[in-house]
């Protein structure tokens, strides 16, 4: 029999008319894995799994495997989106459907191969199974694709994530990956390309929505010697991790991206830019071009076409302004990274100078599915203005913390409560922030709003970053809004007066709100309110006359928070008050001599020693000692400890 | 190609390709700037130039923006200038509230800037910076505290001067300016041209004050202090007083400098004399036995440091013969000292430059004797008219005077050292003289005199030699150059080097600010006295020829290496 | 330890600048930071002022400019997190340390830093020392962690 390599090359990616053998059809359902001899054990291995502690279950899995004397299989696989659930461990029994459990910490994984392996499977830990054609289900186990997290998700981008092995390519083939890559360069001319994908209306997923066919037509027009493509993958957002997981979880879909993309603008170099922390998608990434080189996917005359292509990976030191474009293009050459005035364009003098086009990770991944299924598939998927899906990333005070992918149009509501499941531990819903530190907050009447980039510009929101954080009541919007302008100002590159500035001052100002100070006159009172006044108009100034978009948006979070909050500084101001019982500085602690037993727990672990009182009698805190740190809060196992 | 634009309701024309604020101005709109800067490519960075753009959501800053046909501008809507004001608001709420006690008061871009806006409350407050200032080095003192981050002395230092001495640090908030590892000056690689002192719009970079040691000499009985002044100087002071650049005041520089209470009072031409006469003869020399070739000036401290620092292996090219500055030192500590029977520990040697590195050539090791220096002091253009002022001298209404003899008389070719290329003039004349013994008929050399260029070159036969002379005024063309020559180029034997472009009449000790129009009428004014004054070669100078014969004897003779000449060593600096 | 720059500098036989945010996060991560030594030879590589090569640097938060503790504590400063209290753990550990972000005490035991969401949100807070991870942290687990730590030295 010919090699896995050889059967991939002639009889899939080359076979135009998808018309198999039945031998041949075998045999990719054993190269996608639906078809073993071994039962197969998939362990969600990528960033989140790993801090969940994925790599004790894979041990105790390893270790359970050889004490039973069981042959089986483990294959790591990424990121399903279903962060809140990990560890997540999947398994598939020679002819059973794929089956998927949550929460396998290492002392889970005996009892559940127990029951799996005992063809009985009664566990809490029970996910779903995979809806598989020919292969026998689970009884009384529910379908996966049941669960209202999965339910109401589109999934283009995201596929194959947490499905297949991020690390073969050969599984990535099977599933019919680099298809449309071949069918590109046999049979479009670049200009074919371009109008495709103006055709399918995809527009850009990392910024404003600029339609990614016009800007790579635009490039390719523009003659030079040499043209690049960027792959923005520097994804910095304190709350954003898509692009990462992504890549962790299937680099060969972004990397086909890529290769139309570069074909598409007349490109023979490929640079992707991603942020050094993000050592394992560097690491996967790296695999996945030298795989897709070994094949012949890469490099010099791909598949005898005549097209060339060369992929660098560019490690960002760490600066989430290097995410906007002309300031990438800087890193990339070796220099500080601060954004250039436009124009020139990038498309027009770019990199080292050339034509480039910027495009964002989950843009890129778009496109395979276009170039195979076509525009008018595509277009068909979202709204009027906005076609296909996006991906969030979905985390804070939400159930089901994770990644999702939504078709266009729909709204955040669903998004929250039913995909989201509602906020955790049974509190209110206060707010969304959409966008990240650039982005606004929506509350609870304007969640109603759809997915669609007319109607979040509407509002003045943008998709951002696609991070959505959930608030519940507890926390505290001047407290957050300041962690926001915090961050921008510590990411500003500092090279606009309005923006290194205005940001800092704005920080000035809410820390200043946050905080009571030693000895205030009462005239303070009035001048603190002044300053929030101030910061309306320093705020509009700063959106007016920034360089770049990280200062353009930077005071989008404080205008919408206080659009919709402003009850809450006015407390913060006047009344010293924050209600959250979050800025620590405003807030007194308490112990309710009622419930306090007087066991002493709370002052032994006080930091500042503000804690008095004798073993068994009501304990009392020193006001002016304590430095509201909260420590004493956690300790108390009687909830004794109140804040005021 | 030009076209109309609207802007302010009227029509203008605007040419393609150029920016809003070029046309703009052309027209004479006024739109304030602070991070532009001419002929550098926009940075875009302080936003203060900006202008609404009808159609545009945001503004736009003018300096950086193409014009485009269907524009319709407008400079100071409401809007436009509610932003200014914000970004000067901004820049002053955690300035330090100094102005009266700044180097800069009456002279500063960012007061002018909150006159113009009519800032008059203090809306924004801030946390005032805490960083110290730098006054480790020699020259400069560099204040972070006052810096507005504009990196117009980041731009001049590394795509004008070629230095890179100073950068950019950090980001945002915690953004500096610095030398390398937040080092003082001192320890880095910069020459003290001071070209950067001379782009900031603020007190964040001044020269280092020498005036409180004067003012106290000057008061002290026992001290007989006299004061050289360079001949860029006479060009250049009357600026600092309202006049338009170009007039030379030199009568009235003398007679203001006695009024202060000088002792004596000299002009460095005599000094630039006879550096011209020893260099000349070591250029011969050296021609005549081809050995460290091509020869460099080395009157300028600043480009003397560079050698030193970044080409260690290239010192023996330097002119061993020291700079006027140094040369008339020597002399007002001898030979003056013995003329006028005063011990030379009394005299106290007083020097005003339109440079800051003359302040550093003055304290170099080897320009001590005996724990004696030459020059004790050395003032810039602008801290003499701060000693004018301060002595209420009215310098534009009194009479003119002569210059103290004894070191007195000059040629109009040591007043040519005041710009790039007249020093290679001056030692071109006497050369001349000393290969074939008769003087140059056409003395102008007019190849060397282009205003326009920092790298010029002028060939020229003598006998049977074919002499070749380039110059140069920045260390971007001097890297240029030394690469050629590095690359095997031979037919250069003589480089003229000045660390600012244009020469000394535009140092880093010249009135602020020195435009392209100022630099340009001073430049004149200098070869306005070359063609007025009768004695145009340095060799022709009689006191400066007596002087040789009863002192020095022959030229680069042992005396006079001993006297007029020094060595180069090699520096160890943050490159 | 010098060798280790030569070596890296050597391998790179240009000296285009655009490998030179590369070449330093290799230095750096065998070094562990950047030494003046570092920025002096990558300087006279790349042909551009130290000045320059450090003003580049300092602009990125990966570079680090003094070396890092046995144990370098990353604490997730994400919004998640942020929103689960993580400054408190970030003063606790400022407290019993006193030291900073970028700063290493000086038995040389531990640096800390702030980095942005860690991808466990799920979790949060989180922190990282060296290579394990820490969840669902609570400001009052801090003197524990850090005991351990002390003892396991
Ligand atoms: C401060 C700032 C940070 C940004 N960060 C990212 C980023 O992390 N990832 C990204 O894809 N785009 C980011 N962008 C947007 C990019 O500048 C650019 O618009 C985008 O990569 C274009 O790709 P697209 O057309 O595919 O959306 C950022 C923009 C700004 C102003
Ligand atoms: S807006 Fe902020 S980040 Fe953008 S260029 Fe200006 S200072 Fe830099
Ligand atoms: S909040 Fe912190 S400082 Fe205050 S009493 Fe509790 S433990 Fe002590
Ligand atoms: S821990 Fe709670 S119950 Fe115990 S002494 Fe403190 S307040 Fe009282
Ligand atoms: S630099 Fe200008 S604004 Fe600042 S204190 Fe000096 S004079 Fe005033
Ligand atoms: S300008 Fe105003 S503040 Fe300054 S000295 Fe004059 S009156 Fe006083
Ligand atoms: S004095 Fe000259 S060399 Fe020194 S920092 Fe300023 S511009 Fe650079
Ligand atoms: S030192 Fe002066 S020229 Fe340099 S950035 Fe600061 S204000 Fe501008
Ligand atoms: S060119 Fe003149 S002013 Fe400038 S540094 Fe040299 S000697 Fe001084
Ligand atoms: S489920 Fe793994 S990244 Fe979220
Ligand atoms: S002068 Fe135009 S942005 Fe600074
Ligand atoms: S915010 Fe800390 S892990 Fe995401």
């Amino acid at each position: 029999m010919e090699s896995n390599i050889q059967f991939l090359k002639e009889k899939v990616l080359l076979n135009e008319t998808l018309s198999f053998s039945k031998e041949d059809e075998e045999r990719i359902k054993i190269l996608k894995l639906e078809k073993t001899i071994k039962p197969i054990i998939f362990v969600g291995a990528s960033s989140c799994g790993y801090v969940a502690g994925v790599q004790k279950t894979m041990d105790t899995i390893k270790q359970y495997l050889t004490e039973k004397q069981i042959s089986a299989e483990i294959i790591k696989v990424g990121c399903i989106g279903l962060c809140a659930l990990e560890p997540i461990m999947d398994v598939q029994l020679p002819g059973m459907t794929r089956v998927s459990f949550k929460y396998m910490n290492a002392e889970n994984v005996a009892e559940v191969l127990d029951g799996v392996f005992n063809n009985t499977i009664e566990s809490d830990h029970i996910l779903g199974q995979y809806r598989q054609k020919n292969l026998q289900k689970w009884e009384n186990v529910n379908f996966i694709d049941e669960i209202d997290y999965f339910a109401g998700q589109k999934r283009i981008v995201t596929e194959h994530n947490g499905i297949i092995d991020p690390e073969d390519i050969e599984t990535f083939i099977a599933y019919g990956g680099y298809r449309a890559f071949i069918k590109t360069i046999y049979h479009y001319t670049s200009n074919d390309v371009c109008r495709i994908i103006e055709k399918s209306e995809l527009r850009g997923r990392g910024g404003s929505g600029y339609p990614c066919g016009k800007k790579w037509k635009i490039t390719h027009d523009n003659a030079a010697d040499q043209h690049y493509l960027v792959c923005n993958a520097n994804e910095s957002d304190p709350g954003a991790f898509m692009e990462k997981s992504i890549i962790e979880s299937n680099p060969h879909k972004l990397l086909e991206g890529m290769a139309i993309a570069a074909y598409a603008i007349g490109a023979g170099k490929a640079f992707i830019y991603i942020r050094a922390d993000n050592k394992l998608a560097i690491e996967r990434f790296k695999k996945a071009i030298d795989d897709a080189k070994a094949f012949g996917l890469l490099g010099e005359n791909i598949f005898d076409s005549g097209f060339n292509l060369e992929f660098i990976i560019k490690k960002g030191p760490g600066a989430f302004v290097c995410g906007e474009e002309t300031a990438m293009l800087n890193s990339i050459e070796g220099k500080r990274g601060m954004p250039r005035y436009r124009p020139p364009y990038p498309t027009e003098r770019g990199l080292f100078g050339k034509p480039t086009v910027i495009n964002n990770v989950e843009t890129l991944c778009n496109v395979p599915a276009i170039i195979i299924n076509g525009p008018v598939w595509f277009n068909s998927i979202g709204t009027t203005t906005s076609k296909g899906t996006k991906v969030f990333t979905l985390s804070g005070k939400i159930k089901m913390n994770g990644i999702i992918e939504v078709e266009m149009g729909t709204t955040f509501e669903d998004i929250i409560f039913k995909i989201g499941g509602n906020v955790k531990n049974n509190k209110q819903f206060k707010a969304i922030q959409l966008g990240g530190p650039a982005g606004i907050c929506l509350v609870r009447e304007n969640l109603n709003i759809t997915i669609d980039y007319e109607e979040l510009n509407k509002i003045g929101a943008i998709m951002g970053s696609g991070s959505i954080i959930v608030m519940d009541e507890e926390t505290c919007i001047v407290d957050i809004t300041k962690f926001y302008i915090n961050f921008i100002q510590h990411e500003s590159c500092g090279k606009c007066i309005p923006c290194r500035e205005g940001t800092q001052r704005m920080l000035e100002i809410l820390e200043k709100i946050t905080k009571i100070p030693k000895d205030e006159a009462s005239h303070q009172t009035l001048e603190r309110f002044k300053g929030v006044m101030q910061l309306e108009s320093i705020a509009e100034v700063i959106k007016d006359t920034s360089l770049c978009g990280l200062g353009k948006t930077a005071a989008n979070t404080f205008l919408s928070s206080l659009k919709w909050f402003r009850d809450e500084y006015e407390e913060h101001i006047f009344d010293r008050k924050c209600k959250a019982g979050v800025c620590k500085e405003l807030r007194a602690f308490f112990i309710d001599v009622d419930k306090c037993t007087g066991c002493n727990a709370c002052m032994r672990k006080c930091p500042e020693n503000a804690i008095i009182g004798t073993v068994k009698y009501p304990h009392f805190i020193v006001e002016s000692k304590c430095t509201g740190c909260g420590i004493c809060v956690e300790t108390c196992k009687f909830s004794a400890i109140f804040i005021k | 190609m030009i076209f109309d634009i609207e802007v302010n309701n009227k029509i203008i024309k605007a040419k393609r390709g150029e920016t809003i604020l070029s046309a703009l101005n052309r027209n004479g709109i006024k739109v304030p700037t602070l991070c532009y800067m001419e002929e550098l490519a926009p940075s875009g960075a302080c936003r203060i130039c900006v202008v609404e753009v009808e159609g545009q959501q945001d503004l736009v800053p003018s300096c950086a923006q193409p014009v485009e046909e269907w524009m319709k501008i407008k400079t100071h809507s409401p809007r436009v200038i509610k932003a200014r004001k914000t970004i000067v608001e901004l820049l002053l709420s955690n300035h330090p509230d100094d102005c009266l006690y700044c180097e800069r008061n009456g002279n500063c871009e960012l007061q002018k800037l909150s006159i113009e806006l009519n800032v008059l409350e203090r809306r924004i407050i801030g946390q005032k910076g805490k960083q110290k200032a730098d006054r480790s080095g020699s020259c400069m003192v560099r204040d972070p505290k006052k810096c507005i981050l504009c990196g117009r002395c980041v731009r001049v230092c590394e795509e004008i001067i070629g230095v890179t001495a100073i950068d950019f640090i950090k980001r945002g908030n915690h953004c500096e300016i610095t030398p390398s590892f937040r080092k003082g000056i001192n320890l880095s690689s910069c020459i003290n041209c001071g070209q950067c002192i001379m782009s900031c719009p603020t007190a964040a970079l001044y020269e280092r004050d020498h005036l409180p040691e004067i003012i106290d000499s000057l008061n002290n009985p026992e001290k007989h202090v006299v004061i050289q002044y360079s001949p860029a100087i006479s060009v250049t002071l009357a600026e600092e007083f309202g006049v338009k650049a170009g007039k030379d005041i030199n009568g009235m520089l003398n007679a203001a400098l006695r009024k202060i209470g000088f002792n004596k009072v000299f002009d460095s031409s005599f000094g630039a004399d006879i550096n011209t006469i020893e260099v000349a003869n070591e250029l011969v020399n050296r021609i005549k036995s081809g050995q460290n070739l091509p020869m460099f000036s080395s009157c300028c401290p600043a480009w003397v440091k560079y050698v030193e620092q970044t080409h260690p292996d290239l010192i023996g090219n330097l002119a061993s013969a020291k700079s006027p500055q140094q040369i008339m030192g020597t002399l007002m500590k001898g030979y003056l000292a013995e003329c006028i029977n005063i011990p030379s520990e009394n005299i106290y040697t007083v020097s005003v430059m339109p440079c800051i590195a003359k302040k550093f050539e003055a304290q170099r090791e080897e320009m001590t004797h005996k724990g004696i220096t030459e020059v004790d002091a050395v003032l810039t253009t602008r801290e003499l008219a701060r000693l004018i002022r301060l002595y209420g001298i009215d310098i534009m209404n009194i009479e003119s005077e002569l210059a103290d003899t004894v070191l007195g008389t000059r040629s109009s070719s040591g007043k040519l050292y005041a710009v790039s290329g007249g020093v290679a003039e001056a030692i071109i004349r006497t050369s001349y003289n000393l290969l074939t013994g008769g003087d140059l008929i056409n003395y102008k050399i007019t190849e060397l005199r282009s205003v326009n260029k920092n790298k010029k070159e002028f060939k020229i036969k003598i006998t049977d030699l074919d002499l070749g002379i380039a110059v140069v005024s920045d260390m971007i063309n001097a890297e240029k150059l030394l690469d050629e020559i590095k690359n095997g180029r031979k037919d250069i034997h003589f480089i003229e080097v000045m660390a600012c472009p244009g020469g000394c009449v535009n140092g880093g000790g010249q009135p602020i600010p020195s435009r392209k129009e100022e630099i340009k009428a001073r430049i004149k004014a200098i070869y306005d006295v070359d063609d007025k004054e009768s004695i145009k070669f340095a060799h022709k100078n009689p006191q400066l020829n007596e002087l040789y014969k009863i002192l020095f004897g022959k030229p680069c003779d042992e005396n006079c290496m001993n006297i007029l000449h020094t060595s180069f060593n090699k520096r160890d600096v943050l490159l | 330890m010098a060798s280790n720059i030569d070596e890296i500098l050597e391998k790179q036989n240009n000296s285009d600048r655009s490998d030179l945010l590369d070449v330093l996060q290799e230095i750096q991560e065998i070094e562990g930071y950047l030494s003046e030594e570092t920025i002096i030879k990558t300087s006279l590589h790349f042909k551009m002022a130290t000045a320059k090569i450090y003003g580049i640097a300092s602009f990125y938060d990966h570079f680090k400019f003094t070396q890092q503790g046995k144990f370098h504590i990353r604490v997730c400063n994400g919004t998640a997190c942020h929103l689960s209290h993580s400054s408190n753990i970030r003063k606790e550990i400022e407290k019993l340390l006193k030291i900073q972000h970028g700063q290493c005490t000086r038995d040389g035991l531990f640096s800390i830093e702030y980095v942005s969401c860690l991808s466990a949100c799920g979790i949060s807070p989180v922190i990282s020392v060296n290579k394990a991870y820490y969840t669902l942290v609570k400001a009052s687990d801090i003197k524990g962690i850090i005991e351990n730590l002390k003892a396991e030295k």
